[in-house]
């Protein structure tokens, strides 16, 4: 139903609740563990599967469309960078394993904090150009675009 | 009721919906207001909310001038094919001569874009896109976000714009709920940049039961850009260009890597091309100026996706369905097969889900394309979105009133698919679009233009009734009846959904009805929308889950309405494959060669329309 939660895996912490975007992932009142309480508004987006630390959650493909008997599981390590996925057939001919990486930099380590750099200049604030900019545009010496710089004009009508 | 009120003061810059151009808005808003109050409220987590929670397999817009691959003006020009003309372009040149910064920055965070291995330059995809490991590209650029703003408010659904009350016409911060606690939010800031989501969902999906949740846009995109910007009566422009997509069927997995990369083609079901025997026809409703195909042949310039899509929809009117992508030949290279899956995995995991369960093996079979049902939104292959002041340096008069991507009201700006007029920014335009915001909302701020703004108790208060009057209206007539939700006195969101999906697909063109509408068929359909607006009024809420589901509701039925008159609007067929205007079949440049832009009283609710001027790029010397 798209997602769902295996009561005995579930222990109700609500990482599912905190990352669903569609606020579909709420705890049982009862049972005190996740369930997806609006399944028509699942995009199978995985992000709850991903979160779960007890990997209680699994997906079964859209009952309109999704004949039972596959699977498609995930790990995602932050620490080690990376994702893994296992897609099952439903007819059991085909497995695949397939692996790829989610970051090339420890964490959260290589984003400057924008507050401590040199502030900007009059002229940068007076100026077309972005933080880092232009240096980050080429990576070069090369200087912002512009009308002029590229022999351009903008005129009005059926002109192309 | 017992929420508590809480506020929010002295904030510079509000940043309304986090995605990929909320992030940029705030990430960008430190380093040109290193003293100012940067907030964002969210609807979700920023970790995984807006259009890329799922992640990407691509970057779609990245020039490569770095590499020597394109220049800005080119993008330019690629996307006013592809629209048919009708783009605002000193907003797109703006967009295409900051994006690859942005990219760079990404690569730098720690974002994993592919390289070639044979020129060093990023592995393209096609002219415009880039391949990536993208499954974690909207945690990395949240995090980026996080690093600039003062405060993260996830979790808040904001529902209006706050208004200055001692002068008209500039905003004054921004109201919501939070959808856990249900405590009333009042955020109050000298600017507001709205980066919230494009509009899934208005017009009825294709699939019927669960698998309404697999829209080809997210389905918690629910219109709340528009929504916003409408009802603060911002101008807007170009909302009839919805989009409809050419996917996978059911599971609306990306076709771009397959056609572009993994150079798989389409059939009829008897195994021919048939785009081509479509195209004299087609030529005859657009002219000869927007379809060439033997031009197209020769120098690479793309056949509009409006126009592929009406080749499709005919070839399937037609008996010759379905439409097949014939993966089987590329999918025989165990990289390529590799990459096709991955392609999904990263980015639509419910088509793997999908092809894993109907035991479709693309290496041994061909799987089905089908259209989608119309979408709502301005980054993507079309251009909806507010009417935005461009950049000093390049506007003309008519697109420039002092900053950049500033709306028609002071002080609120747009970001993504908020901004109109801007396709083919995808994730890097959109979050190059909020950097561009930022950097201006700061420039207003300290120009002196946020001075002596007036925000009055009573507005404050008037907004909250506003916001929990569907519990209110649960709470009184919910024992009139035993149980069930058949009510005389009320409709809860789904119910109403449900309606505004109906009548947007039967009177504005939907899928169901091969995207055909006509000025009769939108005049009743505009009645309809009318009533409905009363019953909103009567809109039921049992819990502040549903509330949710109410806001984004009125957000999306206010996108309607405008998609609804702007299309009444435009008498022309100006995107077939899109939309169909049955009583104008042919595109008019003639009369229409204009972008449509619209505004709604807030007061009266009324609509104006008017015509705005199209400007293009030309060569300086070409007089």
């Amino acid at each position: 139903m798209p997602t769902f939660v295996y009561m005995t895996r579930c222990d109700g912490c609500g990482h599912c609740v905190d990352i669903c975007p569609s606020d579909i992932m709420h705890i049982d009142k009862v049972t005190r563990r996740a369930y997806n309480i609006e399944p028509n508004m699942c995009w199978e987006c995985y992000s709850c599967v991903k979160a779960c630390p007890h990997q209680a959650i699994d997906v079964r493909g859209y009952a309109d469309f999704a004949p039972l008997g596959h699977s498609v599981r995930v790990k995602r390590d932050e620490e080690k960078g990376v994702i893994a996925w296992r897609i099952k057939f439903r007819n059991g001919q085909k497995e695949m394993e397939l692996l790829a990486p989610i970051t090339t930099k420890p964490w959260g380590t290589c984003i400057p904090q924008l507050r401590d750099v040199s502030a900007p200049t009059k002229e940068q604030r007076d100026s077309e150009l972005l933080f880092n900019e232009p240096k980050y545009l080429r990576l070069d010496d090369g200087d912002i675009h512009t009308l002029k710089s590229n022999g351009l004009k903008l005129k009005a009508g059926v002109y192309y | 009721m017992a929420y508590e009120t809480i506020v929010e003061d002295n904030i510079d810059i509000l940043v309304c919906g986090a995605g990929l151009g909320g992030t940029g808005a705030a990430w960008e808003a430190r380093y040109w207001g290193q003293d100012k109050k940067i907030v964002i409220a969210e609807k979700a987590n920023i970790d995984r909310s807006g259009a890329v929670a799922q992640g990407l397999y691509a970057i779609n817009c990245y020039m490569g001038t770095r590499f020597g691959e394109n220049n800005p003006e080119d993008h330019v020009r690629y996307a006013r094919i592809d629209l048919m003309g009708m783009v605002r372009e000193d907003l797109a040149f703006d967009m295409a001569r900051h994006v690859d910064s942005a990219v760079h920055q990404f690569e730098e965070w720690g974002l994993p874009l592919m390289r070639d291995p044979n020129t060093g330059a990023y592995q393209r995809e096609g002219r415009w896109q880039i391949m990536i490991h993208g499954e974690s590209y909207k945690p990395i650029v949240a995090e980026a976000a996080k690093k600039s703003a003062d405060k993260v408010f996830n979790r808040i659904c904001v529902t209006h714009l706050l208004m200055d009350e001692s002068k008209e016409n500039r905003v004054a911060g921004a109201v919501g709920f939070n959808v856990r606690t249900g405590n009333y939010h009042v955020f109050k800031s000298k600017t507001v940049v709205v980066a919230a989501g494009g509009a899934s969902n208005i017009f009825k999906p294709r699939s019927v039961g669960e698998g309404a949740g697999r829209v080809w846009y997210a389905p918690w995109s629910s219109g709340s850009a528009y929504g916003l910007l409408i009802g603060a009566g911002a101008k807007m422009t170009q909302m009839e260009n919805r989009i409809v997509l050419a996917r996978f069927k059911d599971g609306y997995g990306p076709v771009g890597a397959y056609f572009l990369h993994l150079k798989t083609y389409t059939q009829n079901c008897l195994g021919e091309e048939y785009e081509s025997k479509w195209w004299p026809q087609l030529q005859e409703m657009v002219g000869k100026e927007y379809l060439d195909p033997e031009v197209s042949h020769a120098t690479h310039r793309p056949i509009p996706t409006c126009l592929r899509n009406h080749a499709l929809i005919s070839e399937v009117n037609a008996g010759r369905g379905p439409i097949h992508m014939v993966t089987m030949e590329a999918f025989q290279d165990p990289h390529l097969e590799e990459i096709g899956w991955h392609n999904f995995l990263g980015m639509t995991v419910g088509q793997a889900v999908l092809w894993a369960a109907t035991d479709v093996d693309p290496k041994n079979e061909n799987p089905e394309l089908t259209t989608s049902e119309p979408y709502v939104m301005g980054s993507h292959a079309t251009g909806c979105g507010a009417w935005c002041s461009g950049p000093e340096d390049v506007s003309p008069d008519e697109y420039f009133w002092g900053y950049n991507r500033m709306t028609t009201v002071e002080g609120l700006f747009g970001a993504g698919d908020a901004v109109g007029g801007t396709p083919h920014a995808f994730s890097s335009g959109s979050f190059t679009e909020g950097r561009l915001a930022a950097k201006a909302a700061c420039k207003y701020i300290d120009d002196g233009k946020a001075e002596g703004i007036v925000v009055s108790q009573k507005q404050i208060e008037d907004r909250g009734t506003d916001i929990y009057k569907p519990m209110e209206h649960y709470r009184v007539y919910r024992n009139e009846i035993t149980a069930g939700s058949v009510n005389p006195n009320y409709i809860n969101p789904r119910q109403g959904l449900d309606r505004l999906q109906k009548l947007m697909d039967e009177y504005a063109g939907g899928a169901s009805v091969n995207y055909m509408t006509n000025d009769k068929l939108l005049h009743i359909g505009l009645k309809k929308l009318k009533i409905m607006e009363e019953d909103l009024e009567k809109l039921a809420a049992e819990d502040i889950h549903e509330l949710l589901r109410a806001w984004e509701l009125k957000h999306r039925h206010l996108t309607s309405e405008a998609v609804m008159h702007h299309t009444l609007f435009r008498k022309e067929t100006r995107w077939p494959g899109y939309y169909y205007r049955g009583d104008a079949m042919k595109l008019d440049d003639e009369n229409w060669h204009v972008l449509t832009v619209s505004r709604r009283d807030p007061k009266t609710g009324e609509y104006t329309m008017e015509k705005a001027p199209c400007y293009h790029l030309v060569d300086d010397e070409s007089e």
